[in-house]
């Protein structure tokens, strides 16, 4: 039987992916499919989901974003410093067809990347869209290159890449070739502009969500959905795209860890 | 076929399981849900007067002995849930209210604006045993402050009333028939038990973000089953038999201490969120083998006549 207990280990080796965001090698066994991902407790500080970048037979990597109190301190570990990982928590992807897009937008791209090792392993058509709002800010570079996917870059100033969005050059390769499936993970915004355009293609899409998540195994409700009530955790954090677009929430608002509804 | 409808003050219940408070219950929609798994009424998470956060993560784990939460009473505030519980009828059984104070002021103002919503019963919690300020960390686990709340609870409210008991406490026969006295419909039989901690050995300390949790599911049963059971011999409102109860024997054994209806809580952890229908299967199913036609036939049925 599976218990809801962290498993503390020393961080085995810290990547600085791009302006403020690292990854973190921690050596444990998840066994996580892609899509997934887990809670990070920082030792007597706090535990926040965060997707899994990183796989290998003994080791899982996440990708950390400096952005709050929480994400700034694990920012400044270093190897040898101790992280309590809970999980794999969440839905997976799962790969349709021969020729797929995969789509992220900032640190999102993190949950892409074992999709994306997935789908050359077998051995599918990928191209993945990873945009940012700057060059300083994309992710994944090197990796991507040594992986030999397919990429297209986006930055929002034009710095690196395409100027534009990731749905621009979405919106190209939609109308340019046949496709058979895109998988998402991105701010919110970015994610419904891509949805609706894989709507309008006629193009199946997934889309991964984020809420407000305090346990990560569907317990708390804080992550709860207007107005199915499924939970983002557990139902999640993986949708189609066509009930995406039905949610009443998606682009609209999403609610804080007392609840409150903010609105995007 | 056995029946499993009851009517719990003036309730009509499809089946005996409620959703206990604090288990997704954040929004119309979570209580939904569950409702859709199968459960016969539902409890909200509970409201205070202030916005709440809550603790820091991780505030639910797991362990051989079930479950610990630290949540924290994280809410939006009474003031801020008008939209989400006044037109509630969407759900489709019955919706608990669930309202946690500090002190008897609290309680007044938050009954008054609980009356504005529309809940099919409200819970007063007096047992929360992590959350500094409030359930038995506030004290209110007295015979005096559960008669003197119950009453303002009551003045103020056009619903039935609920009162929610704690197992850390001596005397809960007590507090049950002070509840009572002061005019409670039902008794909630039990909060969490502890509060109790674990701590991580490799980074030397206690895992909850609250450090403190309340201990549910698997080691709660038996505690939750005696108590129940203690009640039942002091009080003739309804109880509402809440702890560990994951499976439809669980929840027959609890109704044979002397419950007429069953929280759940840990147990959608354990069976998901259809652990509601699944608990109601299985209560059918004994009660087929059984030839019990009704739960009245079995209610208290452990006590001696």
């Amino acid at each position: 039987m599976k218990f809801e207990l962290p498993i503390t280990v020393r961080i085995s080796q810290v990547i600085e992916e791009a302006n403020g965001i690292k990854s973190f090698l921690l050596p444990c066994q998840l066994k996580a499919k892609p899509g997934q991902f887990c809670m990070i407790w920082l030792p007597g500080i706090d535990a926040k989901p965060v997707g899994i970048s990183y796989q290998t037979k003994d080791h899982i990597g996440v990708t950390v974003c400096a952005v709050g109190p929480w994400s700034k301190k694990v920012c400044e570990l270093k190897e040898g410093d101790l992280l309590g990982v809970l999980g794999p928590y969440g839905n997976a992807f799962q790969l349709e067809g021969k020729t797929v897009v995969l789509v992220g937008g900032g640190y999102g791209t993190a949950s892409l990347m074992l999709l994306a090792e997935e789908a050359l392993s077998q051995k599918l058509t990928a191209t993945m869209i990873i945009g940012a709002k700057t060059e300083a800010q994309l992710l994944y570079r090197k990796r991507v290159a040594t992986l030999g996917l397919g990429a297209i870059y986006t930055t929002d100033d034009g710095s690196f890449g395409e100027r534009g969005t990731t749905a621009d050059a979405l919106a190209r390769i939609l109308k340019n070739q046949k496709v058979d499936s895109v998988y998402v993970c991105g701010p919110e915004r970015m994610e419904k502009k891509v949805a609706e355009l894989c709507r309008d293609s006629k193009v199946r899409s997934y889309i991964s969500l984020e809420r407000q998540m305090k346990c990560g195994f569907g317990v708390c409700g804080a992550c709860s959905l207007d107005d199915s009530g499924k939970r983002v955790c557990v139902e999640g954090t993986i949708f189609p795209g066509e009930e995406v677009l039905q949610m009443k929430e998606f682009g609209q608002y999403h609610r804080d860890s007392s609840a409150t509804k903010h609105h995007f | 076929m056995s029946e499993l409808s009851i009517t719990l003050c003036g309730m009509k219940l499809p089946n005996p399981t409620i959703l206990a408070s604090g288990i997704v219950g954040i929004s119309r929609a979570s209580l939904t849900l569950a409702a859709q798994g199968g459960a016969g009424a539902v409890t909200i998470k509970s409201l205070s007067i202030e916005v709440r956060k809550g603790h820091p993560a991780p505030i639910i784990l797991t362990y051989p002995g079930g479950m610990i939460n630290s949540v924290g009473y994280s809410n939006p505030g009474i003031d801020n849930v008008g939209d989400e519980f006044s037109d509630l009828t969407s759900v489709g059984v019955p919706v608990i209210g669930s309202i946690t104070g500090r002190n008897e002021d609290d309680y007044k103002i938050l009954a008054e604006k609980a009356a504005a919503l529309n809940f099919s019963a409200l819970e007063v919690v007096l047992s929360c045993p992590h959350t500094p300020g409030y359930g038995t960390m506030a004290g209110l686990s007295t015979p005096e402050k559960t008669e003197a709340v119950t009453r303002l609870v009551k003045d103020r409210s056009r619903v039935p009333v609920f009162v929610k008991l704690s197992p850390n406490v001596m005397g809960l026969v007590d507090l049950a028939k002070a509840a009572e006295a002061a005019g409670a419909d039902a008794i909630t039989a039990v909060n969490t038990a502890g509060p109790g901690m674990i701590i991580d050995i490799v980074s030397r300390k206690p895992i909850l973000g609250g450090k403190i949790g309340g201990i549910s599911g698997r080691a709660l049963r038996p505690i939750a089953v005696r108590c129940v059971y203690e009640i039942a011999q002091a009080v003739k409102i309804p109880i509402i038999g809440t702890g560990g109860v994951a499976t439809g024997q669980d929840a027959i054994e609890m109704i044979m201490a002397g419950a007429t209806a069953v929280g759940i809580g840990s147990g959608v952890y354990d069976r998901g969120i259809t652990v509601f229908r699944q608990v109601c299967q299985e209560m059918q199913a004994f009660m087929d083998t059984e030839n019990i036609k009704s739960l009245k036939e079995i209610r208290g049925a452990a006590h001696e006549v």
